[in-house]
């Protein structure tokens, strides 16, 4: 384990360390990607709650991650015109993107979870793709908030003591959350509840023999786990000043699987490793050629046939457990 | 490395800004070429880089991404553009979704942005933006001119068709402006729905005189195909980009006699088209597309603009790009208060060429002197 | 509303169904039989129709195109189970979602490249073309009608080929034991690689039939793939029958719903807020009939062994 952990530190501090390497060298648009570095590694921990700890394979999360991106969306557009949202004036401040983010993708995973949890295995990735596809077909008829076409956000909310507006800030802000969502992912992981979350992935009929039922625990998992992408959704919008219906739709939930599984699923630091060696190539090879979902193809081809647990599995050998 | 000395070279050129009226123009390109909806980006590529490589200006540099059709890349990419490749003029994007994206962050950081293509609404009214040139349309504009036609052909009742998305509901929209007479049927689709089968009947019993549809892309040829073997006779008509040169060959001879609005066709009579056309033949070996002719036209306004003033000068090459002046192969051009064009609207009818290829001729003039319906929103 | 609106909705509704089927059916049996998910399976179905409008275009025939299709998406389907597939069939699913997502991309970027980036022309043969009239006054696509009939004469012989054939009797053997088969001397890895092809062969012919109605291009795969999931998972993994109803429910669901959803809002709610919330809610429609099965039957309505 000390590996894992050695490597999760390596990979962090390398993250930190980005924006301002890329400051001195005068590099400033790597800040932008390190921001986006961080703030899908945040998404795709959340999903890692449910799908790496849980067993749960959520085709679905794009929609926790588009509520997120809207909850931003919708409080800058109502702050910057003086709408009230829901009869109150409300300021344009992140912590209250965040809650409200939080709060109704919670709110929804409750009640898509309750349903979908009476499936399992494959049946369960399709359940939470078709909510996932109901949210994405309501959103692009949306007129009120843009529909297809998206909501723009003109200034970004704000965050005390911090100008959102400055790269860096924004940087310091997604890398806080993230810390944040990794000290959750290894607390759940650590705690009682997430050894009765593994059990019952590991073997459902002996947990629920010893008196524990699996639904509430892994409903729970699905809430939590929704709550923090949602986050990550928020400060997606918020760094690309855009939320958009294809955050909603279903390559996105790929693609934050993808990220998992790439860094290694159900590590600790598999999301943070996925994140950024995928933003990289997604970086490098668009600017070297127009065919890079070509060779984006290829390469992720090779990594899940040829470094079996992704990168962390690659470097820090095999899991303990799972 | 080579990144590092083109920072150098830049910090020099820009020591000795103001010396010479001739300042290297960085263009930054952002388009769509994977995917189902490349064709169209292709074509604006190739339409732009023709008009490069005839100017063979040394201090014209143009670097061009991939935007895969999705909001967050091309977003990505324009932050890109922006802050490490320092391009000072960004172009290039198809549709309307990423250019609501892009536009608004790319004119807030000081830089220009000129569309080859995409017109939403807001940003013709009230989201216009000084640096903000519309070199193509509002979006609106082409459904108003078949509206227009509709009208003034007389025809009583008319069956409108469009994807259930912003788009969409202003085509349709555009189209009723000008069009006042029966509707026997409007209908949104599912966005990239294929089957066409469903609508198709209900047109069938609509007992509508004319059809009007816009289903950009494979929507399109999906639906036209479909409609030709249904055995519905009711003719059809469309904007320009539902009969456009990059889907008429996948349409096929199901497409020959509809008509449809736009504000350039191939057969356009001015020596610059003629030029135009030529040369993207001899380039490309194909026909080019009203993506290619705005792309075209785009790059030649910057260039005009680029012999007038320097871009660092915002305010100067500003006034130069609106001046407009440019060899345009749409015959004429102007921008209106909104920095959107105002240009005539022609009815092109789909024929096939004396090679054999299917092509659009002009018909007919729906609109002459045409601006979009926003301008006066556009507080700038 | 009058009956032949009705009968030629059912049909078209039908006419989706079958053609879903021929996308599903491989889907089914390559889960059943080898507990894959190949979620580039859409690229197969792509494979196809390019290969039927470039053979087309090149012999002026569409029926050689046809041929084309299948054995162009057959042999596709044999090479990539023979070189990346195979790797995973001891895999979780998702290391096979990550393997045949990146499929997708390498299939859609690699046909972009060998193609070009404008979609092809594929038209279907003059001796189909025109519409016959059915009782009722129905006036129906001739080409419509054949994909019908080719869906349902493909459900019949897969249902002869799985009960009454040898490849059948193993293919069944393989879905409730694999060790045991293998142990019993069939060639396991031929058999799956067979099993694969023949998805392969479906998905490719399914293309083919419906790039002469639709527009040949990259990335027409995805959202059929999104349906035949749909498809399969309500009419239970692995069930050749399941997905045949399945397939049947969605189409007509589908198209149905497309239809009279929007005028019955219209009927309750006037015909502004109806446009745009009866395209969203008919857009949601068969998702919402899926999550309600689950919900009831969360193994679907055929689950092979359940």
């Amino acid at each position: 384990m000390t590996r894992e952990r050695l490597l999760t530190f390596a990979l962090l501090a390398a993250l930190l360390a980005l924006p301002f390497a890329a400051q001195a060298l005068g590099y400033p648009f790597y800040t932008t990607l390190a921001t986006r570095m961080a703030i899908l590694a945040l998404a795709a921990t959340g999903l890692n709650i449910a799908l790496g700890l849980g067993g749960l394979v959520s085709f679905g999360h794009a929609a926790f991650f588009g509520i997120g991106g809207y909850a931003a969306g919708i409080v800058a557009t109502h702050a910057m015109n003086a709408q009230p949202l829901l009869g109150l004036d409300i300021p344009a401040s992140m912590p209250l993107v965040w809650l409200l983010a939080a709060l109704s993708a919670g709110l929804v995973a409750a009640i898509t979870g309750a349903i979908s949890l009476r499936t399992s295995g494959v049946y369960f990735i399709m359940i939470t793709l078709a909510f996932a596809q109901m949210i994405f077909y309501f959103a692009i008829s949306w007129k009120a908030y843009g529909g297809e076409d998206g909501l723009s956000i003109a200034l970004r909310n704000g965050f005390p003591g911090m100008n959102t507006a400055v790269p860096r800030d924004l940087f310091m802000i997604a890398f806080a959350l993230l810390l944040a969502g990794l000290l959750i992912f290894w607390r759940v992981r650590v705690s009682r509840f997430g050894a009765a979350l593994h059990a019952a992935r590991q073997n459902e009929l002996r947990v629920a023999a010893i008196g524990i039922e699996p639904f509430p625990i892994r409903l729970v998992a699905f809430v939590v786990s929704a709550m923090i992408t949602a986050v990550a959704g928020a400060m997606f919008a918020e760094l690309n000043r855009f939320a958009s219906p294809s955050m909603l739709a279903w390559p996105m939930s790929g693609e934050l699987i993808v990220l998992i599984i790439l860094g290694g699923t159900g590590r600790l630091a598999g999301p943070v490793a996925g994140a950024m060696l995928y933003v990289m190539l997604e970086y490098w090879l668009g600017s070297i050629t127009e065919r890079w979902q070509f060779f984006l193809g290829l390469t992720l081809l090779g990594v899940v046939l040829f470094a079996r647990g992704g990168i962390v599995g690659l470097v820090a050998g095999k899991a303990r457990h799972g | 490395m080579g990144k590092l000395l083109a920072t150098i070279a830049f910090g020099l050129t820009l020591g000795v800004s103001g010396l010479a009226m001739a300042e290297p123009l960085k263009i930054g390109m952002i388009t769509t070429l994977s995917g189902g909806g490349a064709g169209l980006g292709v074509d604006a590529r190739d339409g732009f880089m023709l008009a490069i490589k005839k100017a063979g200006d040394a201090e014209i540099s143009v670097v061009v991404e991939d935007d895969a059709m999705k909001p967050e890349i091309a977003v990505q990419i324009a932050d890109k553009m922006i802050q490490a490749e320092q391009v000072d003029v960004l172009t290039g994007i198809i549709w309307s979704n990423l250019a609501m994206a892009v536009v608004p962050n790319a004119v807030a950081q000081g830089k220009f942005y000129l569309s080859p293509n995409a017109g939403p609404s807001p940003l013709a009214g009230a989201k216009c933006d000084k640096n903000y040139f519309n070199v193509a349309y509002q979006n609106d504009n082409f459904h108003e001119a078949a509206g227009n036609y509709a009208q003034t052909q007389g025809i009583k009742k008319m069956f409108i068709l469009a994807p259930n998305y912003p788009a969409g509901t202003d085509s349709l929209n555009g189209f009723k402006r000008f069009y006042k007479g029966e509707l026997a049927g409007e209908v949104y689709t599912q966005l990239g729905q294929t089957d066409y089968a469903a609508e198709i009947a209900q047109i069938r019993a609509s007992g509508a005189d004319s059809v009007f549809f816009f289903l950009p892309g494979g929507m399109g040829i999906a639906f036209m195909k479909q409609y030709a073997q249904s055995g519905v006779g009711i003719p059809v008509m469309g904007p320009g980009f539902s009969f456009s040169q990059d889907v008429l060959g996948a349409i096929g001879d199901a497409a020959i006699g509809a008509k449809n609005t736009a504000s350039w066709s191939p057969d356009l009579d001015n020596a610059a088209n003629k030029a135009f056309v030529e040369a993207f033949k001899a380039e490309y070996n194909r026909l080019p597309s009203i993506y290619a002719a705005q792309a075209y036209d785009t790059a030649n306004l910057l260039i005009s603009a680029k012999a007038k003033a320097s871009v660092k000068d915002a305010d100067a090459f500003r006034a130069a790009l609106k001046e407009a002046q440019f060899d345009t192969v749409r015959g004429k051009f102007k921008f209106n208060t909104n920095n959107h064009p105002i240009q005539d609207f022609y009815v092109r009818e789909v024929y096939k060429d004396a090679d054999g290829t299917l092509t659009n001729k002009i018909v007919g003039t729906s609109f002459t002197d045409h601006q979009d319906a926003y301008a006066a929103e556009c507080k700038m | 509303m009058p009956t032949a609106l009705i009968i030629e909705q059912l049909l078209n509704g039908l006419q989706l169904g079958v053609m879903l089927f021929l996308m599903a059916a491989g889907l089914t049996l390559i889960f059943g039989v080898m507990g894959l998910i190949n979620l580039a399976h859409g690229s197969l179905y792509m494979v196809g129709a390019f290969a039927c409008a470039a053979v087309a275009a090149w012999t002026g025939s569409f029926w050689l195109g046809l041929v084309a299709s299948l054995a162009a998406a057959a042999a596709a389907g044999a090479i990539v189970e023979v070189t990346v597939i195979r790797r995973l069939y001891d895999r979780d699913h998702l290391d096979q979602v990550l393997a045949t997502f990146a499929l997708i991309l390498v299939f859609s970027e690699g046909t972009r490249w060998l193609f070009g980036s404008f979609p092809l022309y594929l038209d279907i043969p003059p001796a189909l073309t025109g519409a016959v009239a059915l009782p009722g006054g129905v006036f129906y696509p001739v080409y419509r009608l054949a994909i019908i009939l080719v869906g349902l004469a493909v459900a019949v012989g897969l249902w002869l080929l799985i009960s009454r054939t040898r490849l059948g009797m193993r293919i069944r053997a393989g879905e409730s034991d694999r060790e045991m088969i293998g142990a019993l001397g069939v060639d396991i890895r031929t058999l799956y690689t067979v099993v694969f092809a023949l998805g392969a062969a479906l998905a490719g012919l399914a293309g083919a039939l419906v790039g002469a109605l639709q527009s040949v291009q990259v990335g027409m795969g995805e959202p059929v793939l999104i349906l035949a999931f749909v498809v399969i998972v309500i009419g239970g993994i692995g069930s050749i029958k399941g997905a045949f109803l399945g397939a049947l429910l969605v189409g007509v669901v589908d198209t149905m719903g497309r239809i009279f959803l929007p005028q019955l809002l219209a009927a309750l709610l006037g015909p502004a807020p109806a446009a745009s919330l009866g395209g969203a809610l008919s857009s949601m429609l068969i998702y919402i009939v899926m999550a309600g099965i689950l919900a009831f039957r969360p193994r679907g309505l055929f689950a092979a062994g359940a």
